[in-house]
């Protein structure tokens, strides 16, 4: 499998690798995937009051895209709102990734990431009634 | 750029140098060019002469007679002809086939061909260390069995089957066996007298030879009928038209003639390697060896590492060339239906690596190896959720993972 060189960075050179306390209420975590499948990605988002991604970190098991793919998306949600990072799309991932079709299944996974971790953030601090409108 | 270091003989093997160079009398007008089916003038009578020494080389290798010899493309083309070659010589009378799960794909496609044309075919699944259950394949056996075919050494995990207890299996029912040999040339002793076997396949890429060229055995006595599969003009009895690749097989003729003085200099140092590649990994928290080593060539070793993916863990080998699972699957994203058929669970599957040792391997590059699939491991473990999981103490199973 050729990869794109930015796969090929992100891979080498992963972005906001880590992991924050779940327990605190500001955090936000989702995991999606399956060991079974081989990807298997953890996000978490920290949430200032203002409703805007102050930080984000991952952890990823998986295939090179799949690594790839989860150290973009924490890239571009930080600094976004909740509003904003929601609307992110699986197809902007391939797109700038430059990912093969059989590798679509990644962003796919990042994606749902992305809106796990919103709602377990909106879940958390009970604001339950604002899930929806994010999904 | 240099060069990785090549840790995936299993998939295909460099020419060796002594090949290469008696290979290249056979290509310009001042070498051996001519047609062997030329019987007309000295160009073809001289190609016809190499093309004997070579057969004889090759025939001697298995204890074989020369007459027992057909060229093919590849073990590929060796499986199909065999397979389909014999089910369709045979079909009014007999039409069941014994094989296994864990065949190479050229023996499963060809059964599951064979299965589209009414044979029936029975894929017997292997133990957790590949090994076929003899009771099971007895039981198995129909009145109107036509033929076992059965992998000698498995390609991603190494495990050897028992073929001198499964042909006598074959003989007492008269039930024809073919074998094949693919990986086990070169790496075990094969005497097709010995061991009773009416057709057994295999290529010159894996043994230091050429790529393009095969051979599939045909037992002579008593007589193994095959329908052709390939129709022309008549070549190998018949068997396989086209004319003959004289430089192609001049080069697996010269391969089986190194291999039958150096073959044990070679398992020796298969040995020695695949020691000293495990000995430097196994104590890595969380592997597991997919290859039983009590019953397997000494040159494959196949490993999980537990919550690193092996795609993953290839690009982060980049100074090695190594394989998840078999070379020819490494395209699709289902694991390995080898590991699979002998029961490992997919996540496992999905984070194994074929190791396969040459000729050509040295210790230094085995000690640089075992170096960076430590370095490798670390790394891609901290990035991994399921490690950290695992750390922690929590129990991966137990969660509900939404597929």
């Amino acid at each position: 499998m050729t990869y794109s060189k930015k796969v090929l960075d992100h891979y080498e050179n992963p972005r906001n690798v880590g992991s924050f306390s779940s327990k605190k209420k500001n955090i936000g975590t989702s995991l999606v995937g399956a060991p079974a499948c081989g990807d298997v990605m953890k996000l978490q988002i920290k949430v200032n009051k203002k409703g805007i991604i102050e930080d984000a970190c991952f952890k990823t098991y998986g295939c090179g895209s799949a690594i790839a793919s989860s150290s973009l998306m924490t890239e571009w949600i930080k600094g976004k709102t909740l509003k904003e990072a929601s609307k992110i799309q699986n197809t902007a991932i391939v797109k700038e990734l430059n990912l093969p079709p059989v590798k679509i299944h990644c962003s796919i996974l990042a994606e749902d990431a992305i809106k796990g971790a919103i709602s377990n953030y909106l879940s958390k601090n009970m604001l339950n009634k604002n899930i929806k409108k994010y999904k | 750029m240099k060069q990785p270091i090549y840790l995936d003989y299993a998939a295909t093997t460099p020419v060796d140098l002594k090949v290469y160079k008696k290979m290249k009398k056979f290509f310009l007008f001042t070498g051996i060019f001519g047609n062997s089916a030329s019987r007309s003038h000295q160009f073809g009578w001289d190609a016809e002469k190499a093309i004997c020494k070579a057969r004889k080389n090759i025939a001697q290798l298995i204890n074989a007679d020369p007459r027992e010899i057909i060229f093919t493309s590849g073990a590929t083309e060796s499986n199909n002809l065999a397979i389909k070659g014999l089910y369709e010589f045979h079909k009014k009378k007999n039409t069941h086939i014994i094989t296994s799960q864990i065949e190479h794909k050229s023996v499963l496609d060809s059964c599951r061909y064979l299965e589209s044309k009414g044979c029936q075919i029975t894929y017997l699944k292997p133990n957790k260390y590949g090994m076929i259950n003899l009771n099971e394949l007895n039981n198995t056996i129909l009145p109107h069995t036509l033929l076992i075919s059965i992998i000698h050494v498995n390609n991603e995990v190494g495990i050897i089957q028992n073929i001198s207890k499964i042909s006598k299996i074959c003989k007492n029912k008269k039930i024809f066996l073919h074998i094949d040999a693919t990986q086990s040339i070169g790496k075990l002793k094969i005497d097709v007298q010995k061991l009773n076997i009416d057709l057994l396949s295999f290529s010159g890429h894996k043994i230091y030879g050429p790529k393009g060229i095969g051979v599939l055995y045909v037992r002579r006595r008593p007589r193994i009928r095959l329908t052709s599969q390939i129709h022309g003009g008549g070549h190998e009895r018949g068997l396989r038209s086209g004319t003959l690749p004289i430089h192609q097989i001049v080069g697996l003729g010269e391969a089986c003639k190194i291999l039958k003085k150096e073959m044990y200099n070679d398992i020796l140092h298969y040995s020695k390697l695949q020691n000293l590649l495990w000995n430097g990994i196994k104590n890595i928290e969380e592997i597991y060896l997919n290859t039983y080593l009590k019953n397997s060539v000494s040159n494959i070793l196949n490993i999980s590492f537990n919550f690193v993916e092996g795609e993953s863990l290839i690009m982060a080998l980049k100074n090695l060339a190594i394989s998840s699972g078999s070379a020819c699957t490494s395209s699709s994203l289902e694991p390995s239906y080898v590991l699979r058929a002998m029961g490992i669970k997919d996540e496992l599957a999905h984070s194994s690596i074929r190791f396969s040792i040459g000729r050509f391997t040295t210790i230094h590059e085995i000690e640089i190896t075992i170096k960076s699939i430590h370095l490798a491991i670390q790394k891609l473990r901290e990035l991994s959720p399921l490690w950290e999981m695992y750390q922690k103490g929590i129990n991966i199973e137990k969660i509900i993972w939404n597929k």
